[in-house]
């Protein structure tokens, strides 16, 4: 992967020295005749080894910032590599369209899909396209719609979470986000046909759960999912932003903590050293395991697949575990 | 000392979390127009300003008895198990849980009952503001379904009366699935074709808003509360620019398509009575007069 560009994270450090330093040795070998190999096998040994040690043991801390490198595959990446003939449909029928809801039609392993997802962008302008993946009232309203065309067709549904939350504004809150957001749950809990929901980034609090009430919800290891940013919990509850790392710690937001809950279903591992070192795997991966859950929920009729979302969100936190 | 220093000012009180601990020589300032109120009188006009008609938040006891016809039945509601995240910020969350059961007497920030309705057998699950600004945990989740659970059971009309700042960050995630659960929950009233009446009181907001709330067949918002998703501070520092008068208000949302009638308290019973006799294809009796002493609001 082109390092050039790449955000570094602060415990990445020793990772990038490494690396730097086998890029450095491969650039010496074009212009002199010198045998790098040994020397680079045990560059690559050692870099293998600091990855191993520093993504095996990753703080929430350190999680959360994993989850939001800029490099990690967003919503678009996974549409582009895993779906065929992606057609994307726009717009909510009552207002208008919002990019930063993706929603459209496609071929998923040979099987027609509808897919929903936040996308966040990748650079200032396309983030500015995507609104950040803050999506209005119009995003979850044309979710909704995509919902009751995929029960109509009997499609399975594909929802790919990653969002800091629903927009904060005027004009939200004009078109009523609280009633698009609640109206696009009770679509998730109503539609007869299989709903797969992946965390792939952030999934913030009910911008994330309006599309992620599903019969299986997957997480990325690095993942986040949680009731408020970090940044807000800390200005409310600790009246600093400054105290974000401890609110962090104390959200059990990780994709284990949720595990350990019992609120999600899958844990989907990642590539060493993260998502963003090796998007390509990672898509993969994430496809391999919505294709698992997909052929698992095959075998249920719509009126049972709806039965289980209603009964897997009744008995939810019923079941905890003694810590 | 000179008889500046000798003077004693009145005693002025908030409102406090339970009723009685109110005295009745009280004065407590409103907090729109700041005329100084006896508690005496407030406790009258059902808290609401006998000066500019600002609906103080009520006590979830005064809701119920407000809009029952008489004697009501209390639920006792399953306790979930408590602080799962072992959350702590500057107090640990159980000793605020603590401090707030103390103070209100009550487990969490919702009580559900079941009593006549003019003269219709109803459910009503009402947030308590005073408990932790009646934000949404488990507790509170399991009650909304225990509420409708009850109604489902028993064909009676589900009324839940909200008052609530969101869901409850201390216990993180689960708190955040109470939306997806409370939906579900009501979601079995809906279906068995019993009606399901939002109650809007101030405030409504968050993940309360955005799941059960805004899900009723019928939504009444009580006059000039706030209702909205995000918090007005949030949308400030978000977008920069100052929001517009009324703004998140009940009469902005009936403006905004987003409830359906918004009253002054003093007419809520009797427009609820109207709404589930209408529904429930029922004729209503209805014979209590609203309020000890209504207010021209």
């Amino acid at each position: 992967m082109n390092q050039t560009n790449t955000l570094i994270l602060d415990f990445e450090k020793n990772i990038v020295e490494i690396e730097a330093k086998i890029e450095g040795l491969k650039l010496l070998a074009q212009n002199e005749d010198v045998d790098i190999s040994q020397e680079t096998q045990r560059l690559k040994q050692k870099l293998e080894r600091q990855m191993r040690q520093t993504y095996a043991n990753l703080t929430p801390w350190q999680k959360l910032q994993v989850s939001r490198h800029p490099q990690r595959p967003h919503c678009l990446d996974y549409i582009n590599s895993l779906v065929e003939d992606f057609t994307p449909l726009s717009g909510d029928r009552f207002f208008g369209d919002d990019e930063a809801m993706i929603g459209g039609i496609g071929r998923f392993r040979d099987m027609s899909v509808v897919v929903i997802g936040q996308e966040k962008g990748h650079d200032l302008e396309s983030r500015m396209k995507y609104n950040f993946g803050m999506a209005k009232p119009e995003g979850y309203r044309k979710a909704q719609r995509l919902m009751g065309m995929a029960e109509k067709f009997n499609m399975p549904v594909i929802a790919f979470v990653d969002t800091d939350g629903a927009f904060p504004g005027i004009d939200a809150e004009a078109r009523g986000q609280a009633e698009a957001i609640a109206s696009s749950i009770e679509k998730c809990l109503q539609v007869k046909t299989p709903i797969v929901s992946i965390v792939i980034g952030m999934g913030g609090s009910g911008g994330a759960i309006a599309i992620a009430t599903a019969n299986r919800i997957l997480m990325l290891e690095n993942s986040i999912y949680s009731v408020i940013s970090p940044e807000g919990c800390a200005s409310i509850l600790w009246r600093s932003v400054d105290k974000v790392q401890e609110a962090t710690e104390a959200l059990r937001l990780t994709a284990q903590d949720l595990r350990r809950f019992g609120v999600i279903d899958e844990i989907i591992k990642e590539p060493l050293g993260g998502a963003h070192r090796n998007p390509a795997q990672m898509i993969e991966k994430v496809g391999d395991c919505i294709a698992k859950h997909l052929r698992e929920l095959k075998n249920f009729s719509g009126e049972e697949l709806k039965k289980q979302r209603t009964a897997k969100f009744l008995a939810m936190g019923r079941n905890l575990p003694d810590n | 000392m000179n008889w500046i220093a000798d003077f004693v000012r009145p005693k002025v009180t908030k409102v406090t979390v339970k009723e009685e601990d109110i005295a009745d020589n009280l004065w407590i300032k409103c907090p729109v127009c700041g005329k100084m109120l006896f508690s005496k009188e407030l406790k009258k006009s059902m808290y609401v300003c006998t000066e500019c008609g600002h609906h103080l938040r009520l006590f979830v006891d005064k809701r119920l008895k407000l809009l029952f016809d008489g004697a009501y039945e209390e639920i006792s509601l399953p306790t979930p198990k408590e602080d799962p995240l072992k959350f702590k910020d500057s107090k640990k969350y159980i000793d605020r849980l603590r401090s707030y059961r103390k103070t209100t007497g009550h487990n969490d920030a919702i009580r559900v009952a079941h009593g006549e309705i003019g003269g219709i057998p109803c459910v009503v699950a009402a947030m308590d503001f005073a408990f932790m600004g009646g934000s949404m945990g488990m507790a509170v989740g399991e009650g909304i379904v225990k509420a409708a659970e009850l109604s489902a059971r028993n064909n009676y009309p589900l009324i839940i009366v909200t008052a609530s700042g969101g869901a409850r960050m201390q216990e993180g995630i689960l708190s955040l699935m109470q939306m997806a659960r409370t939906t579900a929950a009501i979601n079995q009233v809906k279906e068995k074709g019993i009606p399901y009446i939002s109650i809007l009181t101030d405030p409504t907001t968050g993940g309360v808003s955005a799941s059960f709330a805004m899900l009723g067949d019928i939504h009444i918002a009580e006059k000039g509360c706030i209702i909205g998703f995000a918090g007005a501070r949030v949308i400030e520092q978000t977008i920069r620019e100052k929001l517009p008068e009324g703004f998140q208000r009940a009469e902005y949302l009936l403006e905004h398509g987003m409830v359906d009638i918004v009253v002054t308290r003093s007419e809520m019973k009797e427009t609820l009575v109207k709404v589930i006799s209408i529904l429930t294809h029922k004729k209503p009796a209805i014979s209590r007069p609203l309020l000890e002493n209504p207010t021209s609001a």
